[in-house]
């Protein structure tokens, strides 16, 4: 019904169910068929709390149904490298060197030292002042097409003046970035200014564009542990959809509850739902606390089985993680060579 | 019942008294049988004391839609409200207990004093039952911890139209135990009553219509047990029945009758048995359906 | 990287259970064969291989078995109830044991998806009876006064559907109360039972407390007839509970019965939409739809009922259906062919009577018995699809405009075992609730169970309760 709602809300404007592409186009305001739910404080708040309510129980009793789906074999071989190519790499503490940033891009570039087959990851996600170095690190080693990925916006607790945001988001634009994690505006969320949230985003989403032309991919970050219930994460994902989110993302990883199979299923549903509603196609990334090779192919099973193969794409999907690399790849060389693995084996970080 | 007075004036002519026309209770009214047939009721010892109703199938049916009708707003009363009507129907009765012993005294041969006890007895009876309509939820029903973060209640809830039976000897007692803890929880009742001695209950009836008791909640039928029973048994839209007042052959044959819409069905208790007990709260139970209700506990 | 997600088999290893060719009936604590002489095949309802032979218990096995309980019955009865209570313990610890091999022998024979033998069925067996366990020296505290004495020997009959659980059910409250059993598991799924049998030898439950007469119809009917039994509980069609309420009747046999239903799921324009199309998932294809409190009518608001159907469909469109052993399948086999047929039957006559069918893409194996999840539209209270039980995966969707509307339509059938209301405002379910007249209402949810609730019908769905307080009920002479 959420579906419907959307629908209802704006019954004038039908969109073309459109497939999906690679985001590219330019930031828009609020997708057309939803401009209504924007046009005020009031309408987005009327919008945001007309929403399906979520049942707290259920949505977890699915996630845990869908987290005892068996993949074995050829289906456990497939999941590994497409989680691998989905990982956005991640090193976000204060005590990161350009050391460290370049020996985590030569890890992304080739995850295990001893097999050229496996993936590389999707992105490397740095602070700010090491997207240079990232970018740089990437291109020297051959990884080209790895993404450089900064957090941006007051990372992790977005408490900062609008104007300081987006010089933050500008520099890492300016230095390199394609994609920039933004942070939302907690506190405003929580009290209910659903407005300067939604401009906030709007503003860092036209803060990604590029000089040359093109923008950076926005992934807005809600910090669901913070957002605290479901109906909240609801909202705060079409939120930030209708204000130009390219991909809705769990978490900082950097409080107590982060990425869960149950708050991450309802983003999938709202991506779906959204999809269904505008024809536009958003992104999901769960981040944080996901460690291991059979907890990041459950979230696999959830965006097959909720939103089947037009998310199942790094361009769609991503794992805000660092230890789960190396889990994927003992996972791996077990399938390969049939004897189980141990850290020895792969690289630390 | 026929009764003569005494000579108040000190006048030299006898006055002769009224008799009351006994008539059966369906929906909140006293209409006669449907089938226009009395049959003649004697006291113990054979002399006449009335002509009864003798109820017909047509009767039961009736009296099966008004006691329907009545349900759902009884089941749906508060059981304050409840509980109050049934002290109420204690009050009235208590009112009448003159009448009330002469009628059990002369329709089970019982000395005025036994009489006046077992009226007595009839009466806390209601009390009783009336103290109960807003107790029974919480001693039948609770909360039941089950291992999910689920909200877990289960709650007696009345089955619905009941044909109540009236034990053959006990003409007011017994058909008071029988049918108080029927509606007390919110049933509706069809009473068969004494097939010998129906007259207790035919007036009881009239207490009824005084007390607040919505129409339809209880109707009384006088008859031939058997003859009225069958069709209760049988009919599809009765909930249960009580077979107080079934004799072993009777009681199998209409056991059997009610497989048939799988109507709850409390079989008859020996025939001694002694309706001034403590009755416990098996028959309040005995009529009434465990609703468990779930919801998830989340935010 | 293969295009498509796609999951490779994943079987769970039959080898975890060793079914032997045959079996005899358990009577005074052993294996014996039947007096006749007669045995019939029980096969794997998903590929029709035959799992084993056992024992048709004819007139003299039932006498046999009764006169055991019967034996037995002095001396447990006058057990402590704390002792009685450690050999339910015992049972309910072996049962986690052999809980893998005991679903994987109860998917063989069901037909059932591993998936819900693994984690509904036995988890919810070992519950009852570690439940059980702890009311059989507190009894007295029950509310059933101070001394409630057990009624005897008492007769179970038990369907093909949860055949585990259904036992479980009855044996571990009867045993809890004081009394002694014989049991007779449906025709179609007579293994588990008789794997229960080991499990009382291996806790050492003395012998003819327990008694497992396996055999059809006419062996469960010689049963409940029998003189020398005290207590008669039946689960199954209402048919059958409607004969043996007849059967009993005049004698002093204690009822219970736990029969069919029709359990309408109300669903809200307010609902929580996503559970809400879960909850109607679970609650029409969890077992194949063979559950007598299955969701079975979907009474959906006018005004959310397009969206709320297409929500469905896409959400069916990723049931998996096949091979139960697959620990991937949500739907497994139907458990016979006689089933089969009548849910044919019954769909068939929807679709005649003009309502509209669909079911989602899905390839059916060859062998074994299978009827792909279906979902009927346009259905109204007239169609025999609204009315009768289909005891399938067949999903019969009606709507309505206001409450009363639902609760009434809700309620306009013989039956009263489940009902489900999906709506985010409190108020509205209490009140709901509070009119739906069925035993166990599910708000929010749906097909939920435990041992600690009483389950059990209003209406021609069956009298008496099972699970909870309420449940001792049945079982004690009160």
């Amino acid at each position: 019904m959420t579906v419907c709602y959307a629908r209802r809300y704006a019954p004038l404007v039908t969109m073309p169910a459109s497939s999906p592409t690679a985001p590219a186009a330019p930031p828009p305001a609020a997708p057309p068929a939803l401009a209504d739910a924007t046009a005020s404080d009031a309408a987005l708040r009327r919008f945001l709390h007309g929403l399906p309510g979520v049942d707290a129980v259920g949505l977890e009793a699915r996630a845990a149904q869908l987290g005892t789906r068996s993949i074995k074999t050829t289906a456990k071989a497939y999941a590994i490298d497409l989680a691998i190519s989905m990982i956005d790499l991640t090193t976000l503490e204060g005590s990161d060197t350009p050391g460290k940033v370049r020996a985590l891009c030569a890890k992304g570039v080739n995850p295990d030292p001893t097999d050229r087959t496996v993936p590389k990851v999707a992105a490397i996600c740095v602070y700010p002042d090491m997207v240079a170095t990232a970018r740089q690190a990437l291109d020297a080693c051959g990884g080209q097409d790895v993404k450089v990925a900064s957090v941006a916006t007051a990372f992790p607790s977005g408490r900062a003046e609008l104007g300081v945001k987006l010089a933050d988001t500008r520099d890492a634009v300016a230095a390199g970035a394609d994609e920039i994690d933004m942070v939302i505006d907690r506190g405003a969320f929580l009290s209910g200014r659903y407005m300067k949230v939604f401009e906030e985003i709007r503003a860092v989403k036209q803060a990604c564009a590029r000089a040359g032309g093109g923008d950076a991919h926005l992934k807005v970050i809600f910090e669901n542990g913070e957002l605290s219930t479901y109906d909240n994460i609801r909202r705060a994902s079409w939120l930030a959809m209708l204000a130009g989110a390219d991909v809705i993302k769990t978490s900082t990883g950097k409080v107590a509850v982060n990425a869960t199979p149950a708050n991450t299923l309802l983003m999938l549903e709202a991506v779906r739902d959204f999809r269904a509603a505008t024809g536009t196609q958003i992104g999901v990334k769960p981040a944080g606390g996901i460690r291991t090779a059979k907890d990041s192919i459950k979230y696999l099973v959830m965006v097959n089985e909720v939103l089947g193969d037009d998310w199942l794409h790094p361009d769609w999907f991503r794992f805000g993680a660092s230890s789960l690399l190396n889990d994927l790849l003992m996972q791996r060389q077990k399938l390969t060579t049939g004897r189980y693995s141990g850290p020895d084996y792969v690289t630390v970080d | 019942m026929s009764e003569q007075s005494g000579n108040p004036g000190g006048a030299a002519r006898t006055r002769l008294g009224v008799a009351k026309t006994y008539k059966l209770f369906v929906g909140g009214k006293f209409p006669r049988s449907e089938s226009g047939r009395v049959y003649e009721v004697t006291d113990t010892r054979g002399n006449w004391l009335a002509n009864a109703p003798l109820g017909s199938r047509k009767d039961a049916r009736d009296a099966v839609v008004a006691a329907r009708k009545a349900f759902g707003p009884w089941s749906g009363a508060t059981a304050y409200n409840r509980g109050q009507i049934l002290y109420r129907i204690a009050e009235m009765l208590e009112g009448r207990r003159e009448q009330f012993t002469a009628e059990v005294a002369a329709a089970e041969g019982l000395s005025k004093a036994k009489a006046a006890a077992r009226v007595d007895a009839a009466i806390d009876r209601w009390v009783w039952y009336a103290g109960w309509s807003d107790k029974i939820t919480q001693v039948a029903g609770g909360a039941n911890p089950v291992a999910g973060p689920y909200f877990n209640l289960s709650t007696p809830e009345p089955t619905g139209v009941v044909a109540v039976l009236a034990p053959q000897e006990s003409s007011l007692l017994g058909l008071v135990s029988v049918l108080a803890p029927v509606i007390v929880g919110g049933n509706t009742a069809v009473v068969v009553a004494s097939e010998r001695a129906p007259l207790p209950a035919l007036s009881l009836a009239e207490v009824l219509a005084t007390s607040d008791l919505p129409g339809g909640v209880v109707n009384v039928l006088s008859g031939r047990t058997a003859e009225i029973a069958a069709p209760l048994a049988a009919h599809s839209d009765v909930n249960a029945i009580d077979l107080a007042g079934a004799d072993a052959d009777l009681a199998k044959e209409l056991e059997t009758a009610a497989a048939d819409n799988l109507k709850r069905v409390l079989r008859p208790a020996d025939a001694t048995s002694d309706w001034s007990a403590d009755p416990g709260v098996k028959r309040m139970l005995a009529f009434t359906e465990t609703k468990t209700v779930w919801h998830p506990v989340g935010v | 990287m293969s295009p498509m997600f796609e999951y490779a088999p994943a079987p769970e290893s039959r080898a975890v259970v060793d079914i032997a060719p045959s079996y005899g009936l358990f009577v005074d604590g052993e294996f014996r064969e039947a007096a006749g002489g007669k045995s019939f095949k029980t096969v794997s309802p998903s590929t029709e291989e035959v799992l084993a032979e056992v024992a048709h218990a004819g007139a003299e096995d039932v006498d046999a078995a009764v006169a055991a309980a019967r034996r037995a019955f002095a001396s447990w009865s006058a057990l402590p109830g704390a002792e009685r209570a450690k050999y339910l313990f015992r049972i309910a610890r072996i049962i986690q044991e052999r809980s893998r091999e005991l679903a994987v022998l109860e998917t063989l024979d069901n037909g059932k998806p591993i998936r819900e033998t693994r984690d509904a069925d036995l988890p919810l067996v070992a519950a009852h009876f570690f439940y059980h366990a702890g009311w059989a020296d507190k009894l007295a505290h029950a509310g059933y006064g101070p001394d409630p004495r057990p009624l005897g020997v008492a007769a179970q009959v038990i369907p093909w559907n949860f055949p585990l659980m259904m036992l479980a059910w009855k044996v571990a409250p009867a045993l809890a109360c004081g009394n002694t059993v014989v049991l007779k598991p449906a025709e179609t799924t007579p293994l588990s039972a008789l794997f229960f049998a080991d499990v009382c030898r291996q806790a050492g439950l003395p012998k003819g407390v327990v008694n497992i007469l396996t055999g059809d119809g006419s062996t469960g009917a010689a049963l409940v007839a029998h003189e020398g039994v005290d207590k008669v509980a039946f689960t199954g069609s209402t048919a059958v509970g409607k004969q043996i309420a007849r059967t009993v009747a005049g004698s002093a046999k204690k009822l219970t019965l736990e029969l069919g239903g029709k359990g309408a799921n109300i669903v809200f324009d307010d609902a929580p939409v996503d559970q809400a199309v879960e909850g109607i998932v679970n609650g029409i294809y969890f077992n194949q739809g063979q559950v007598c409190c299955a969701g079975s009518r979907l009474l959906v608001q006018e005004s959310v009922q397009d969206e709320l159907l297409e929500a469905l469909r896409r959400r069916l469109s990723t049931l998996r259906v096949g091979d139960p052993l697959d620990k991937n399948t949500d739907v497994g086999a139907i458990n016979s062919a006689e089933q089969l047929a009548r849910i044919t039957e019954l769909a068939d006559s929807g679709e005649a009577e003009g309502a509209e069918r669909w079911s989602p893409a899905c390839e059916l194996p060859e062998r074994g018995f299978w009827f792909a999840p279906t979902v009927f539209t346009n259905v109204t209270q007239a169609h025999r699809i609204a009315r009768e039980e289909i005891f399938g995966p067949v999903l019969s969707v009606l709507s309505f405009r206001t409450p009363d509307e639902a609760v009434a339509k809700a309620n306009n059938s013989q039956y009263g075992l489940s009902a489900g209301v999906w709506t985010e405002k409190g108020s509205r379910i209490l009140a709901m609730a509070g009119r739906l007249r069925a035993g166990v209402v599910w708000a929010n949810t749906f097909n939920k169970f435990d041992p600690t609730s009483p389950f059990g019908g209003y209406r021609e769905s069956g009298f008496g309760r099972e699970g909870g307080r309420h449940g001792l009920e049945a079982y004690l002479d009160v």
